[in-house]
C-alpha cells in the first residue's frame, strides 16, 4: 500500500497532536485567511495539545482565545467563513456542542444549501471526543452519529498521526464545513497516555488524504471489522488475539463518515461474508446501524452474519467499573467476531 | 461559617493527596483511586460559606464544575459525597456522577459541568417556589469565565422579567483555565451584567467572608420577600491549577504568589479574634472540621465499587412509567440479563 510505504519511509514519527499542529501551521503560513479560535488554545496550547506551540509563531491575532461562549464564536467562524476566510473553531469537548448547536447545524451546515449554493462556509470545527478516563456523562461522549446524521457537514475522524495530518490539510482546504473529531486518548498528551498505534511515521512535507476513502488497516479473510477513531486500535488488538486462534480479521478504518466510503466495506464483506461494526458512540440510531443498513441495501446476499459493538444506550458513567462495562474493549470486539463466525 | 470554610479547605487538601496517589510518578489522569478530572476549590471557601449560611434545606443550589465548597456549605452529606468522588456504590449517585455531578435532593443541591448551564435550572427552582407560594429561594453559582455564556444572560433576563427568587453568585477567581478575565470580558466587575436586565448587582472584593455573608444576606432576603433576583459577584482566588494536573505554564508566578497570600480563612480567623473569639475556640473548630473530613474519607474508601451492571440502571426513573409488573422486577434486580 502506497500510504504505508510513505509512513515507513520517513524516519520521523509524531504523536497525533503534533501531526495535527503541523498541518495547521503549514496552512496558516500559506494562507493569511486561516486562523484558529477557541478556549485555551493560545497560551495553554489547547487542553488536548491541539494547538501546542502555534501561539509563538502566529500570535494572539491568529491563535485566538475566545470567551466561553460557543454560540458566539462558532457562529463568528461561520460568518468569517462566509466572508471568505478559513477559520478553524475548536469546541473543547464535543459534549459542549449543545451550547452552540444552532450555529452548527442551522447555520454552518445549512447556509450553502439554503443559498442555493451561492454561499459557501469553508471552516473547520474541531472537537475532542471519547471517554476511557472516567470523566462522566458530560465529558466523555463520542457523538459521531449526531454530526453525521445532520446534513451539510463533512465529518472526519482520524485514528493515526499520518491520517490526522493528511486529513487536516484536506479539511482546511475544503470549501465546505468540516467537523474534525479527534479522540483524546489518541493525541499523545502527557497526562492521558495513548496506546502505541496512533504514533506513526509522518512525512514533513504537506500531503492530503481525500475524504471518502476508508483505509484497510489490516487485511484478513474471515471477517470484516469496520470502525473508526480509538476503536481502530482496539479492533487491531482484537485481530491479533483472534489470529492466535486462526481467525483472520480484516480491519477497516472509515476515516471519514461524511462522505462515507461504503464501497470498501462492501468489497470486504463480499470477501469475508461477515461484518462486525464497532464504535464508541451510542448503539441506537448511529454509525453501527448505518453501516449495516448500507451493506444490507446492496449486498444482502454477501452477508452471512452481522454484529455491532457500541456503547449501550446509557450516558457514560463515572466509576471505573461501570465505564469499562459500557465502552467496548478489544475483548468485546473479539467476542463479536467469534460470534459472527460461529455459524460456519 | 469558619468551620465550614476550614472543612472545605481541609477536604480539598485531603482529596488532592488521595487523587495524586497512584498517579505518581508519571501523572496519568485515569489512574489512582479518584479517576477523571478533579477541580479543587481551595481559595473559594468564603463564597460557599458566606452565601449558603443564609439557606435552608428547601432552598435550591446549583453549582458548577468546582462544587465541593458549595456542597459542604449547603449541607450535602459529606460521606456520600466523598464516596461519589471515589466512584463507590454508596456515593450520592451510586458512582454514576462523580465530582462534577453531585446531586443531593435531600438538601436540593445539583451540579453541572457545562459552563453556566446550572443557571436555567436555578431559575426553574425559583419559578416552582413562586408558583407554589413558598418562600424558598434558588442560588446559582458560576465562575467569572461563565458570564459571557448565553445560558447565564438568558437566565438573568427570565428571572428578572418573572421577578423570581433567584440569586446568581459569580465566583471571580480571575482565571478561566488559562484565560485571564481581562482578555475575554470587557467588564472588570461582573456584577455590572445586572445593569442590562434591571436587577440589582453588587460586588464584594478581597476574599472577605463577612462582607460576602452580609451581601448575600441582603440578596437572599430580597428573594425570599418576593422582590426578585440579585446578581452578586464575589472575589475569591485560585490556589491551585484549574484541575489537578494543570501545570499552569500560562500563569505568572507573581499572580500565583499573590493568590496564595489572599487567604480568606486566615482573614476570617483574624476577624474572629478581633471579635474576642479566643484561640482555643478557633482551634476547636479546626480540629472538629479535620476529624469530620478524615472520617468521611475513611468511610468512603471502605465502600464497595459499583457492580458493572449498575451502569444500565437509572437511565429513566425506576420504575419507568408504563412499566408492567414484569418489567419492574427486572429493573429492580438490576442488569440487562
Ligand atoms: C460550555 C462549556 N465550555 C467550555 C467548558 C470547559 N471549561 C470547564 S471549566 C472552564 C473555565 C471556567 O472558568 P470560570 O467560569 O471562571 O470558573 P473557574 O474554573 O475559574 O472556577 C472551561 C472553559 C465547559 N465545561 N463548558
Amino acid at each position: 500500500m502506497a500510504q504505508q510505504e510513505r509512513e515507513r519511509q520517513t524516519d520521523r514519527s509524531l504523536t497525533m497532536s503534533r501531526a495535527i499542529v503541523e498541518a495547521i501551521a503549514h496552512e496558516m503560513r500559506e494562507d493569511d485567511d486561516v486562523f484558529y479560535m477557541g478556549e485555551d488554545v493560545a497560551d495553554y496550547g489547547g487542553i488536548f495539545d491541539s494547538t501546542a506551540g502555534l501561539l509563538e509563531e502566529f500570535g494572539h491575532d491568529r491563535i485566538m482565545d475566545v470567551p466561553i461562549s460557543e454560540t458566539a464564536y462558532i457562529g463568528a467562524a461561520v460568518g468569517a467563513a462566509q466572508a471568505g476566510m478559513r477559520p478553524i473553531a475548536e469546541l473543547m469537548f464535543v459534549d459542549f456542542f449543545g451550547v452552540g448547536m444552532d450555529q452548527i447545524y442551522n447555520q454552518m451546515a445549512k447556509n450553502t444549501y439554503m443559498s442555493g449554493g451561492n454561499v459557501s462556509v469553508p471552516m473547520v470545527l474541531t472537537a475532542a471526543v471519547g471517554g476511557t478516563y472516567n470523566d462522566a456523562a458530560q465529558h466523555s461522549q463520542t457523538l459521531y452519529g449526531t454530526f453525521a446524521h445532520l446534513p451539510g457537514m463533512k465529518v472526519v475522524v482520524p485514528s493515526t498521526a499520518y491520517d490526522a495530518k493528511g486529513l487536516m490539510h484536506s479539511a482546511i482546504r475544503d470549501d465546505d464545513p468540516v467537523v474534525y473529531l479527534f479522540h483524546k486518548r489518541l493525541m499523545g498528551i502527557g497526562w492521558l497516555p495513548a496506546p502505541d498505534g496512533p504514533k506513526t511515521g509522518v512525512p514533513e512535507e504537506p500531503y492530503t488524504i481525500p475524504f471518502g476513502e476508508a483505509d484497510v488497516k489490516r487485511e484478513g479473510a474471515d471477517a470484516t471489522v469496520v470502525t473508526l477513531g480509538l476503536h481502530v486500535h482496539r479492533a487491531l488488538e482484537a485481530a491479533e488475539s483472534l489470529a492466535d486462534d486462526g481467525i483472520d480479521a480484516e480491519v477497516i478504518d472509515l476515516r471519514t463518515l461524511v462522505p462515507l466510503d461504503i464501497d470498501t466495506v462492501r468489497e470486504s464483506v463480499a470477501k469475508t461474508g461477515r461484518l462486525v461494526v464497532v464504535d464508541e458512540d451510542y448503539r441506537s440510531y448511529g454509525v453501527t446501524g448505518e453501516i449495516i443498513a448500507r451493506v444490507a441495501e446492496d449486498g444482502l446476499a454477501d452477508l452471512e452474519a452481522v454484529e455491532r459493538v457500541a456503547v449501550p444506550d446509557v450516558p457514560i458513567p463515572y466509576a471505573r467499573a461501570m465505564e469499562t462495562e459500557v465502552i467496548p474493549d478489544a475483548a468485546d470486539i473479539a467476542a463479536a467476531v467469534r460470534n459472527v463466525r460461529s455459524n460456519e | 461559617m469558619y468551620e465550614n470554610m476550614v472543612t472545605a479547605r481541609h477536604y480539598e487538601e485531603r482529596l488532592q493527596e488521595e487523587y495524586l496517589e497512584g498517579k505518581q510518578p508519571a501523572f496519568d489522569i485515569s489512574a489512582g483511586p479518584i479517576p477523571g478530572e478533579l477541580h479543587l476549590a481551595a481559595g473559594h471557601e468564603a463564597s460557599g460559606a458566606g452565601v449558603c449560611q443564609h439557606l435552608r434545606d428547601d432552598d435550591t443550589v446549583t453549582a458548577p464544575h468546582r462544587p465541593h465548597h458549595i456542597a459542604i456549605a449547603k449541607g450535602v452529606d459529606l460521606e456520600r459525597m466523598t464516596a461519589e468522588i471515589f466512584g463507590r456504590e454508596t456515593g450520592l449517585s451510586g458512582g454514576k456522577g462523580g465530582h462534577m455531578h453531585l446531586f443531593d435532593p435531600d438538601v436540593n443541591f445539583a451540579c453541572s459541568g457545562i459552563i453556566a448551564e446550572g443557571c436555567p435550572p436555578a431559575v426553574g427552582a425559583g419559578l416552582a417556589a413562586k408558583k407554589r407560594h413558598s418562600d424558598a429561594v434558588a442560588v446559582a453559582f458560576l465562575g467569572e469565565g461563565a458570564i459571557d455564556q448565553g445560558a447565564f444572560l438568558e437566565s438573568l433576563n427570565l428571572a428578572s422579567v418573572q421577578n423570581l427568587p433567584v440569586v446568581f453568585v459569580i465566583e471571580d477567581n480571575d482565571w478561566a483555565i488559562s484565560m485571564p478575565k481581562e482578555r475575554v470580558t470587557d467588564v472588570e466587575n461582573g456584577a455590572q451584567r445586572a445593569d442590562g436586565f434591571d436587577l440589582p448587582g453588587a460586588r464584594v472584593d478581597a476574599d472577605d467572608a463577612i462582607a460576602i455573608y452580609d451581601a448575600a444576606g441582603e440578596a437572599v432576603r430580597r428573594a425570599r420577600d418576593g422582590n426578585g433576583p440579585t446578581l452578586l459577584e464575589v472575589q475569591v482566588h485560585r490556589r491551585m491549577g484549574h484541575f489537578m494536573g494543570d501545570a499552569e505554564g500560562y500563569r505568572p508566578d507573581a499572580d500565583k504568589n499573590a493568590a496564595a497570600k489572599r487567604d480568606s480563612i486566615e482573614r476570617l480567623a483574624a476577624d474572629l479574634r478581633a471579635h474576642d473569639v479566643d484561640d482555643e475556640t478557633i482551634e476547636e473548630l479546626r480540629s472538629r472540621a479535620h476529624e469530620r473530613v478524615e472520617a468521611a474519607i475513611e468511610w468512603a474508601k471502605e465502600q464497595p465499587e459499583p457492580d458493572p451492571a449498575d451502569a444500565y440502571e437509572d437511565v429513566f426513573s425506576d420504575p419507568p412509567s408504563g412499566a408492567t409488573e414484569g418489567d419492574r422486577s427486572v429493573a429492580e434486580t438490576g442488569g440487562d440479563d
